[in-house]
């Protein structure tokens, strides 16, 4: 009778390991990681220049392309090896150097408007992707420099070149510090 | 009457205050020049109000500011503005805009300037404004707008105003000759910032290494006779002169992490401030001027100098006797929490409670020192003021890690330099907390500017996506009037 018993015992044992193999496999199937939320979580780790450098027309459709596996994650020269690192950690890849066929890291800069040169044509005005140019037609034109994202954008567009790049004006980042006596 | 520190650690350090303690205040002529950085150590700075040839008197306000971390600027000598000018300065980063004053001699004062009679009939919320337009700024070392934590005490109902004359740095004693020479301003004062705080009771609290400014405070306290106004001894324990710190040892309550001491009830404000206070109240006086420590091996006769604000530094030296030997650093603040000034030509600061003049001697072990990898001796947890754990912060801090950093609590560390201090491995610990505080600042910065882009990014694709549809529609439009039937469709098309 012994050797029923463990005859029985394996095999619900058995029974028990096959049935909840199959369960989480399919468990597995259908809790997949949510497409959507891997983008926005890419997206999060682009540092939101918006410049187009990776051949995509802003960060989220770069996110949206590494997502679903169609670009490798190394194509975006203002992240730098920072955020190829951040991207590989996220996606459990092994971190690779920036590509340089995408351009290579620059310090950090943002657009100056010649006032006395710009003719006032507008026609950087459109091609700003975080609208950070104030301007109408027959008006000269400037850059919030806050909201400049340096990505060069603006610049073809100028007819009479009047654009350039100006290194970020040093902010004072300060933190509260509070001294002995 | 003697409290107990009450904060995790500390460390009672070697003093060397007698160097320039011995002395009375030395009063300082009026210089040739003074140089006013518009950023007086907080980072902030104000905006000129006067233009270069201006002529201004004493007490001439030269630069206003509605930033709460600024503060206004008055001329603290009659003379004429020759320059307004990107200089070398004592502030973070080493340069600020500076207001530059060649003095004419004379003693003109400001018609501005004339005494508060009144001022135990202002509210206290016209107190404050009229601190702030006077400039009053921590002198403890912040240089904070004194208006700015008063408005944070009444909206916290803060009931505690802490006058702190703990000054625990090894090198400084300037407010310790202060409360010795001054005493009675240093009450009165304590007495206007308690009203304008809505504060009802004032403690006084000084290291027991002080015993002659101890009993002068003790002193003037006996003539005023006010229940709500004490003084305390506290133990002499470095950090203990830190606004956290010295609020656990005097009210057994610990500031929230991230929090003000408001959070805990209390107002910290330093004597000197309050000594200001009183002048401001008894001549109408904005604050022109403040008492320094100037010592170090590296100056002939270290002592107390009360000098206008934007004294160059070595005019300063040179009433302390000029240099002496070989200095090789200069230093604003102590040699624990102190930073490298760039030159001797910076003007003085409201902010700045010593120079110190730094020789081999002073500093030299430190200059020698070659750091070496971590042995987990603990010593540095053993003496953290804050509670924190140095060596773990020190391995995030090299890896860079931001999140480890802050759940380690990095942003509650003060700066005080004690783990480095303590460190068998020399492992400059302070300063690469420091770093860390502004990368993760810079960090921060960085994420907010990238989400601002975001959102700028997708509302300019919606504008250029809706403008693109009406577009469309319109040609939509066009083109089904031009093929109404019985039109020729080419001559429409045109
Ligand atoms: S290169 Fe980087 S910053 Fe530029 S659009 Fe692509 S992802 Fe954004
Ligand atoms: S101003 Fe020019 S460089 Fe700056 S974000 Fe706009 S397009 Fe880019
Ligand atoms: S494109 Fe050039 S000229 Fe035209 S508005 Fe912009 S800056 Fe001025
Ligand atoms: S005191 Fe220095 S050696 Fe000791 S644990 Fe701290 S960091 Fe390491
Ligand atoms: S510098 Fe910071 S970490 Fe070091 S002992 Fe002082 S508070 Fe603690």
């Amino acid at each position: 009778m012994s050797t029923d018993a463990v005859v029985m015992a394996v095999l619900v044992a058995a029974a028990l390991a096959v049935t909840l193999g199959v369960a989480l496999g399919w468990a597995a199937s259908r809790i997949e990681p949510d497409a959507d939320s891997l983008v926005e979580r890419i997206d999060a780790l682009l540092p939101q220049t918006q410049c187009g450098q990776c051949r995509y027309p802003g960060c989220r459709p770069y996110a949206a392309a590494i997502a679903a596996g169609a670009a490798e994650i190394d194509r975006c020269p203002p992240g730098g090896a920072a955020t190829v690192r951040a991207l590989a950690a996220l996606l459990d890849r092994p971190p690779r150097p920036l590509d340089p066929a995408f351009g290579g890291p620059k310090p950090a800069r943002v657009a100056w408007i010649d006032e006395e040169r710009c003719i006032g044509c507008a026609r950087c005005l459109p091609a700003c992707p975080v609208d950070a140019i104030v301007g109408a037609p027959r008006q000269m034109h400037t850059v919030i420099a806050a909201q400049c994202t340096g990505c060069e954008l603006c610049l073809p567009p100028c007819p009479v070149d009047c654009i350039e790049l100006r290194p970020v004006p040093a902010v004072s980042l300060r933190y509260r510090q509070p001294r002995a006596a | 009457m003697a409290a107990r520190s009450r904060f995790p650690a500390g460390l009672a350090l070697d003093t060397h205050k007698q160097q320039a303690c011995g002395t009375p205040i030395v009063e300082l002529a009026l210089p040739a020049q003074v140089v006013l950085a518009l950023d007086q150590g907080t980072g902030y700075g104000a905006e000129p109000v006067v233009a270069v040839g201006a002529a201004v008197a004493m007490g001439t306000l030269v630069a206003r500011t509605d930033h709460p971390f600024a503060s206004a600027l008055h001329a603290p000598l009659a003379g004429t503005v020759v320059a307004i000018e990107t200089r070398a300065a004592a502030v973070a980063g080493g340069r600020s805009v500076c207001i530059v004053i060649a003095g004419d001699g004379s003693d003109r004062v400001d018609d501005g300037v004339t005494p508060v009679p009144d001022a135990d009939a202002l509210s206290p919320d016209e107190l404050a404004q009229r601190l702030r337009a006077a400039g009053i700024a921590g002198l403890g070392g912040a240089g904070f707008p004194t208006a700015t934590k008063l408005a944070s005490a009444r909206d916290r109902r803060a009931q505690t105003l802490l006058l702190n004359g703990a000054e625990c740095e090894p090198w400084i004693c300037c407010d310790d000759a202060l409360m010795r020479s001054a005493a009675d301003d240093v009450v009165l004062g304590a007495l206007i910032l308690r009203r304008a705080a809505g504060a009802v009771r004032c403690v006084i609290a000084i290291e027991d290494d002080k015993p002659a400014a101890i009993a002068a405070v003790t002193g003037a306290i006996g003539r005023r006779r006010d229940d709500a106004l004490t003084l305390e001894v506290i133990p002499a324990v470095y950090p203990q002169g830190a606004e956290r710190q010295l609020v656990t040892t005097v009210t057994g309550v610990e500031v929230p992490s991230g929090g003000l001491p408001a959070d805990a009830g209390v107002i910290c404000q330093n004597v000197a401030t309050a000594a200001a206070v009183a002048r401001w109240a008894t001549s109408g006086e904005p604050l022109l001027s403040r008492v320094v420590t100037v010592t170090g091996s590296g100056v002939e006769r270290p002592c107390n100098v009360r000098a206008p604000i934007g004294t160059p530094l070595a005019a300063l030296i040179a009433a302390s006797g000029g240099y002496r030997g070989t200095p090789l650093r200069l230093i604003a603040g102590g040699s624990m929490t102190g930073r490298a000034l760039p030159s001797d030509e910076v003007g003085l600061t409201k902010a700045m409670n010593c120079v110190f003049v730094a020789t081999r001697d002073d500093i030299g072990a430190r200059l020698g020192a070659v750091e070496l990898p971590c042995i987990r001796c603990g010593d540095c947890a053993s003496v953290c003021p804050a509670g924190l754990l140095p060596q773990q912060l020190h391995r995030a801090a090299l890896a860079d890690a931001h999140d480890a950093l802050r759940d380690l609590g990095v942003r509650d560390c003060i700066d005080c330099g004690l783990c480095d201090y303590v460190c068998p491995s020399q492992i400059p610990l302070a300063d690469r907390f420091r770093d860390a505080k502004r990368r993760l600042d810079e960090a921060a910065a960085t994420a907010q500017k990238a989400a601002d882009a975001r959102q700028r990014h997708e509302l300019h694709m919606r504008r250029l996506q809706e403008a693109a549809t009406a577009e469309h529609r319109a040609f939509e439009d066009v083109r089904r009037r031009v093929r109404q039937p019985g039109d020729d469709p080419t001559d429409g098309a045109d």
